[in-house]
């Protein structure tokens, strides 16, 4: 095994503005990502030569991105792996570069939540018996909140502070964002006394459904230095499913073994050994406040029972020894699921490459972005580590 | 010679009353929670009624009802199956007379009698619903009685029964209106009630050589509190001979109304009591029972009648009664999508996981675990399991939300994760809850409830409810 350390790299990126998209549709917003990911790597549909969509709901094949970019009958797969699924269309292209199939790919993530009709996400079950419980992304991440809280004998105010920190840094980060879903400061006072959604969850603790595209144009780093000095190389990939959920009697509901499993098999390949340390930003799945606050844990950031700390600290400020979500996270650059893993990978791109603007950050060499699909317990995640070039 | 041998019954936990807002009357009464129907308030009962019994014993079941969920499609069986009870057994439904529930502890005796059933298990609920601030509204109640009719180990001997039956249309429902309605009140009770029990009372005393002195007590229908005591006197009992009506408590349950009065005798009887159940409905049937010695020392029900009655929690307000009974529609269609039907198939191939409430132990490594998996979670031995029966196991809240969003009746819903003792993880819903209550920790056990009706089909499911009964004693080894 030789893992995937400095064989691909990134050339070419692109994301749409994330938000309440009601003037474009699915293709749209693709023609919006890819686009600007031509623009940006001097390349177009003519260099493409295999290519992945990912998207969970808003197409069933990878043919919808053919035709919105009128390439020229290549190989396209469309992936779906919940929420962690950009971030896997992403690692699958990757790995065609990696293994000498094709020098130049693209991967899509897109997603169009807001014709549904519905405030929360839509997504329908297959047939079944239909007996579990309605649970919501929310509610599901209400009970590792409980349960947090419980076990770690955080009282429900000092708890709802710690959450509220995490809404209002990225809320402020998303100030800073001209392409987020939510642009405004939020007080923590405002996210504490906000409408229950999930009880503990408020209103600010869940992050926005949004539409939303992003690109990334793979290629070897051979090809990528014709083409641009400050291209990205990765640097690690993990991908971790967990299969015990709720069938384990055991599973404590303050930790997702699978962003333990993702990070370290990331870590372990891009030779990350102290990740607190070493990385020097983190777009993580903040899909809800509770979210971050685990995975600052489970990511190796934060010692167990110990990030609330380190939240009131302002270590994962833009301020902070290690900035997490710059670009606003989930909860104010927005959620189109199938779009958000290429998303962050945007943000670590453009920071490395000093074009984040106001929210630019001194140190920017080594990032990661992490992805959880699914639900506590059962979760898909995706973890990716990238890093400039020597 | 058959007779009961065991009895239980069941009260929903909440009731308008007093201090319920809106409510208009002092009078209190059990409503059954959105989620509750007969079908559940009979597991209920039954699983009250079946403590510490064998129930594979049971060889035969009677539902009776007059608000039967289905028109076509048999509730016992899904009783049967929720009780956990054998598949060998005769299984019928009795429906569309007040007097269903002594309809069906008859047959069950004649059953016996005949030797074609040993043990039968007889279930009786009943939710019936006036109109909206109507009497019948009003002098209703939620509840159900369940009884195991024998012939070995009987705590009361039957002692023999009388009918009448009389074509009398003074109280009817007809298919897809959910009101009872009634023709005027004096015709009913001038020509009906007290025209038709004293003549079957009568019939009785002379066919079995009994005189009103020699009852202990009588279970006796009434459509309310005033003809109730109105209808003892005119039939010659006294007050201490008349069990107590369960009017101001719990309210009219319809055909559940005399059994769980015979429930609540049955309670309080010593060896050698006669007991009589009167029921009313299209005639009247007299049932008479001897209590044996065996009352004394037999099991008794997990609750029974009056510690149903007493667990009881105040309904805040009468919207909200309103709303669990469809009066008000709520508009939630902007908040989910509405739901699809459930696939049959998939209903029938899960029965032991969704009905019986079925988990696994692996046979190689003991875990236990719900679903029941083919490959284990803990040793991945595979196909190597033996089901464990979880509705009745107590367990604990391990962690739980609060939902604001996903449920639109019983707003927050409380989405529940249960930890069993000895071993088994569920997640669901849990009703019957007061938010102040709802904890880390908390006690809790499973209570058979219906979801939804959608295409339908009425989707039951066990939800945690805040444990009701006593904790189940543990026997050291």
């Amino acid at each position: 095994m030789s893992g995937i350390r400095d064989r691909v790299a990134v050339v070419g990126m692109g994301c749409t503005r994330f938000g309440e998209r009601w003037d474009a549709s699915a293709a749209d917003l693709m023609v919006e990502a890819a686009y600007e990911a031509y623009e940006d790597s001097g390349l177009d549909a003519d260099d493409i030569q295999a290519a992945w969509l990912g998207t969970v709901s808003s197409f069933r094949t990878g043919q919808p991105l053919a035709e919105a970019l009128k390439l020229d009958y290549i190989p396209i797969t469309r992936v779906e792996n919940a929420c962690a699924t950009a971030t896997d269309a992403f690692r699958n292209a990757c790995y065609a570069v990696a293994a000498g199939v094709y020098d130049i790919v693209l991967a899509m993530g897109v997603e169009k939540l807001k014709d549904s009709g519905f405030s929360g996400l839509a997504i329908a079950a297959g047939p079944g018996s239909d007996v579990e419980p309605p649970t919501p992304p929310p509610s599901q991440f209400a009970m590792a909140a409980t349960r947090y809280f419980h076990h770690y004998d955080i009282d429900y105010d000092d708890g709802k502070r710690t959450l509220a920190q995490i809404a209002s840094k990225n809320h402020h980060n998303g100030t800073l964002n001209s392409k987020a879903h939510f642009q405004r400061e939020v007080s923590e006072e405002q996210i504490i006394n906000a409408p229950m959604i999930a009880w503990p969850l408020g209103l600010y603790d869940c992050c926005g459904v949004s539409d939303g595209a992003a690109a990334a144009i793979i290629t070897t780093p051979e090809i990528a230095r014709t083409l641009r000095d400050d291209y990205i190389l990765v640097k690690g990939l993990g991908l971790a499913v967990g299969a015990f959920g709720v069938l384990r009697n055991d599973w404590d509901f303050t930790h997702f073994p699978e962003t333990v499993r993702a990070s370290q098999a990331a870590y372990e390949e891009a030779g990350i050994t102290e990740p607190r340390a070493e990385i020097d930003m983190a777009m993580v799945h903040d899909c809800f406040t509770i979210t971050e606050l685990i995975i600052m844990e489970d990511l190796g950031f934060s010692p167990r029972g110990q990030a609330s700390a380190d939240v009131a600290d302002g270590a994962f400020s833009l301020e902070g020894d290690l900035p997490v979500n710059t670009d606003g996270g989930l909860k104010c650059f927005g959620h189109p699921i199938g779009a958000s893993g290429i998303r962050m990978i945007y943000e670590v791109y453009k920071q490395m490459q000093g074009k984040a603007g106001g929210r630019q950050l001194q140190k920017a060499d080594l990032g990661i972005t992490h992805n959880l699909g699914g639900r506590p317990g059962s979760f898909t995640c995706s973890v990716a580590v990238f890093g400039r070039p020597d | 010679m058959a007779g009961i041998a065991a009895y239980g019954a069941y009260v929903p936990r909440y009731r308008l009353g007093p201090d319920t807002a809106d409510w208009n009357s002092r009078v209190e009464r059990a409503v059954a929670n959105f989620d509750e129907d007969s079908v559940t308030m009979a597991v209920a009962a039954g699983i009250d009624c079946l403590s510490g019994r064998d129930r594979h014993a049971i060889d035969g079941i009677v539902f009776a009802s007059t608000t039967a969920p289905y028109a076509e499609k048999q509730c016992a069986s899904i009783v049967a199956a929720a009780l956990d009870l054998r598949q060998d057994i005769f299984a019928t439904d009795v429906s569309n007379v007040l007097r269903a529930g002594t309809n069906a502890i008859k047959s069950a005796l004649d059953a016996v009698s005949a030797g074609s059933a040993k043990e039968v298990l007889v279930v009786v609920a009943d939710s019936r619903q006036g109109p909206p601030r109507g009497e019948t509204e009003r002098a209703s109640g939620d509840g159900a009685a369940a009884f195991v009719i024998a012939a070995d180990g009987t705590i009361a001997e039957s002692r023999g029964s009388h009918s009448i039956t009389d074509n009398m249309l003074d109280h009817w429902r007809s298919p897809g209106d959910p009101f009872v309605r009634s023709w005027e009140d004096r015709f009913a009770t001038e020509e009906g009630i007290e025209r038709i029990v004293p003549d079957a009372v009568n019939g009785y005393f002379q066919r079995a050589g009994v005189v009103p002195s020699e009852v202990a007590k009588v279970a006796l229908y009434a459509p309310d509190s005033r003809r109730h005591v109105r209808l003892a006197r005119q039939l010659g009992f006294t007050e201490e001979q008349t069990e107590s009506s369960m009017f101001g408590t719990v309210g009219n349950s319809g055909a559940a109304f005399v059994p769980m009065l015979l429930v609540s005798a049955l309670e309080s009887a010593s060896p050698g009591d006669l007991l009589l159940a009167v029921s009313y409905g299209d005639g009247s049937d007299v049932l008479g029972f001897e209590a044996t010695a065996a009352i004394m020392t037999a099991q008794r029900p997990a609750m029974g009648l009056t510690g149903w009655v007493d667990a009881k929690q105040s309904l805040g307000n009468y919207e909200t009664y309103a709303r669990w009974r469809d009066v008000w529609t709520l508009d939630d269609t902007s908040r989910r999508p509405s739901a699809a039907s459930p696939s049959v198939s998939a209903l029938w191939r899960e029965g032991d996981k969704n009905v019986r409430l079925y988990g696994a132990r692996c046979r190689a490594c003991g875990y236990v675990q719900y679903p029941a998996q083919r490959v284990c979670v803990e040793c991945r031995a595979r196909d190597d399991h033996e089901p464990v029966r979880l509705s009745d196991k107590a367990g604990e809240l391990f962690t739980y939300s609060m939902d604001y969003i996903a449920g639109a009746v019983d707003t927050p819903l409380v989405v529940a994760v249960v930890d069993f003792d000895g071993g088994g993880r569920v997640l669901c819903m849990m009703t019957d809850r007061e938010l102040e209550e709802v904890r880390v920790g908390m006690p809790v056990e499973m209570s058979f409830r219906k979801l939804r009706v959608v295409n339908g089909i009425h989707n039951y499911y066990w939800k945690a409810i805040p444990r009701r009964t006593p904790a189940p004693v543990v026997v050291a080894a």
